[in-house]
């Protein structure tokens, strides 16, 4: 049975459909994590799951039981939202026995949870404080604290990071993350940033204008984008999409792209990632996708011993991240991005030598923006 | 010291003096009114015939405020402006209240239980704003009459929630409208219904409106002359008709003094809220608008 599920959820405002005909499920324990830009409704459908908006159409099931007309009081959820939205006139105390004493409690079993959420948060010295003598990370830690009282069945996260500051959400990320792992909750977290989304997730859901492009577990997502949209959306440095020409046959499909000068560059595709769909696009124009880090220099004592087709090319712009260095390098009349180890001494304006790994390389179909091979 | 830098030339500080100079002088001619009625009701009624307005009193006595307040005549009962004060308590009070807790329910289900058609009801109670008191005058007669509250206190204090109801939503709903719609939402996962996130949530953080709401009515309801001289009876007239009837009195000699004495015990109730809540006020009317 699952922990949640949404069967053809519909949602529109006026004349906008603002989530179109979603479906999911998550079994009990897992994260899920909504992702996309903003607009994509991804927070319209945390809303709806925690019954704040009505949905237009479809069901919502938590737990096995259809919840799609009950009140969010009935359904058993909890929810951090981003401006944390805790009770300005309460204690942090009062703040997480609030829901316990709507629900009528017995004050001997409140304590207690407050007990057990202060010592998981470390928030133990903060509890007779008001929420305006805190800062963001403790008054963030007081909304978590709020949620894991209750106990409920699915919590949901509405971008709870994203008020903090960079350095604090990265220890609150992990901190999530162990919550997580210890309590074995089921979770769902709306987020609009894609590194919280690939670290925390069991399992991702890319969202753009109301529809869910791709459901699966981050390793999936990343790897294995299903559009153009969603590898472009995952991952920092953004993919790099080059115009090539497919030609070949089954067994030896190769990529040529234009790189400015007389010869193409050839590109072998590997036969391990051949699909059916390739041999109706022989000959036409396709979007090869490759990832920053699927780039290396080119080691001239290893020679031809490693595998990939050899790239000569010149740097545009070199920019030292300290555990990487980005390369802006051009190919033909476009640029394109490469990740390389922070011991390459690389000057921009120089030639540069590159290995270019096609094994995890991705096609799409240009024109629907669809994943070919 | 104020948080600003300006030129230390000798003209600029000359100019400065100046301003100071006027804004002193301009003052001083709007306080003198207050100043001449102060020292007019501690003044015995010998030395105001003397005629010299702004002189110091010579002998000081509360004669006429005692007066005024037990035994000045009003019309025709001679019982000073005691009972009406009472009874303007007993009208501004509850209505006060009653006007200030409806608008406060207005603006909360107005912002944050958004119905259809909830701006055209806000609209509409906006309007209310802007009806001049005498437009209701006959038709408020007859409803008081049908309701059977006419020449009654609880009538008047109808009349004043009735008129005061637009301008307390008003105050309430711009106030909550900046009240993050995700606090109510929380309140609302945790279990609370419309009025418990009412008293627990949303009341205890509208104190500075509150403030505005409370100050506005009151000085409104106290200050009215014209429902309490249209719609009072008898026993419920308010302290503003009854000092007119006081001061407008065609018999016996002009006591002035008295007359002073009982203009200032009829507004002070009002001066009294001023000076210890005015500081909400002007904080709960720009609340919302600098607060990040």
């Amino acid at each position: 049975m699952s922990a949640l599920e949404i069967r053809n959820v519909h949602k529109t405002f006026g004349n906008t459909e603002v989530l179109k005909n979603i479906s999911l499920a998550i079994d009990s324990g897992e994260f899920l994590i909504l992702v996309g830009p903003s607009g994509c409704g991804k927070s319209t459908l945390m809303n709806a799951i925690a019954g704040l908006e009505p949905v237009t159409a479809g069901e919502i099931l938590i737990g096995g039981d259809d919840v799609t007309w009950r009140t969010p009081a009935e359904r058993d959820i909890a929810m951090v939202f981003q401006s944390y939205a805790l009770y300005p006139s309460m204690t942090v105390r009062q703040n997480i026995v609030f829901g316990l004493e709507m629900r009528k409690v017995p004050k001997a079993e409140r304590e207690e949870a407050v007990a057990r959420v202060a010592d998981l948060l470390q928030i133990t010295p903060l509890l007779d404080r008001k929420p305006s003598q805190l800062s963001g990370g403790q008054r963030q830690r007081v909304a978590m604290g709020r949620a894991l009282a209750r106990e409920p069945q699915i919590y949901l996260f509405d971008e709870p990071l994203s008020n903090l500051d960079a350095k604090l959400r990265v220890e609150m990320r992990t901190e999530i993350k162990k919550l997580h792992q210890r309590l074995g909750t089921t979770i769902v977290y709306v987020t609009h940033d894609q590194i919280e989304a690939m670290t925390l997730a069991d399992r991702i859901a890319v969202m753009r204008d109301g529809k869910i492009l791709q459901l699966g577990t981050p390793d999936e997502v990343y790897n294995d984008p299903a559009d153009i949209f969603v590898a472009g959306f995952m991952g920092s440095p953004s993919m790099n999409f080059i115009r090539a020409t497919l030609a070949g046959q089954p067994g030896s499909y190769r990529l040529s792209v234009d790189v400015g000068g007389e010869q193409p560059l050839v590109l072998p595709w590997p036969e391990a990632r051949e699909t059916p769909a390739l041999i109706r696009h022989v000959g036409e124009p396709v979007t090869l996708g490759l990832r920053p880090e699927h780039f290396s220099e080119e080691d001239a004592r290893l020679g031809d011993q490693v595998e990939g087709t050899l790239l000569n090319t010149t740097t545009t712009v070199v920019e030292p991240t300290g555990a990487d260095l980005l390369l802006r390098v051009s190919l033909g009349d476009s640029e394109v991005t490469v990740r390389l180890g922070p011991k390459s001494c690389v000057v921009a304006g120089e030639p540069i030598a590159l290995r270019i790994d096609m094994s995890r390389a991705v096609l799409f179909e240009p024109e629907t923006e669809q994943r070919l091979a | 010291m104020d948080n600003v830098i300006r030129r230390r030339t000798l003209g600029a500080r000359m100019l400065r003096a100046g301003l100071y100079a006027l804004l002193l002088v301009m003052a001083l001619v709007y306080l003198l009114p207050l100043v001449v009625m102060l020292l007019t009701s501690i003044k015995p009624l010998e030395e105001i015939r003397a005629g010299a307005l702004l002189s110091l009193p010579d002998s000081l006595t509360f004669a006429a405020w005692i007066k005024a307040w037990g035994t000045a005549c009003t019309g025709m009962r001679c019982e000073g402006l005691s009972g009406y004060f009472m009874n303007s308590m007993s009208i501004a009070i509850p209505a006060v209240a009653i006007s200030t807790l409806v608008g406060a329910l207005n603006g909360y289900a107005l912002t944050k239980w958004r119905f259809r058609g909830a701006n055209l009801c806000f609209a509409l109670l906006l309007f209310g704003c802007f009806i001049p008191f005498q437009v209701v005058l006959m038709p408020m007669a007859r409803t008081l009459g049908w309701l059977g509250l006419a020449s009654s206190t609880s009538g008047l204090v109808l009349v004043h929630v009735v008129y005061g109801i637009a301008f307390t939503t008003l105050f309430f709903r711009n106030y909550y409208v900046s009240v993050p719609d995700e606090m109510i939402s929380a309140a609302k996962l945790d279990g609370a219904g419309f009025f418990r996130v009412f008293w627990r949530i949303l009341l205890p953080v509208s104190g500075p409106i509150i403030t505005v709401s409370v100050i506005w009515q009151f000085t409104q309801i106290w200050n009215d002359f014209l429902f309490g001289v249209a719609f009072a009876g008898f026993d419920s007239q308010p302290v503003t008709v009854a000092l007119n009837n006081m001061v407008n009195t065609s018999t016996g000699v002009k006591e002035y003094n008295v007359d002073m004495a009982g203009a200032m015990i009829a507004a002070l109730p009002t001066l009294v809220v001023y000076v210890l809540a005015g500081k909400y006020f002007v904080r709960g009317l720009t609340a919302g608008s600098v607060k990040g």
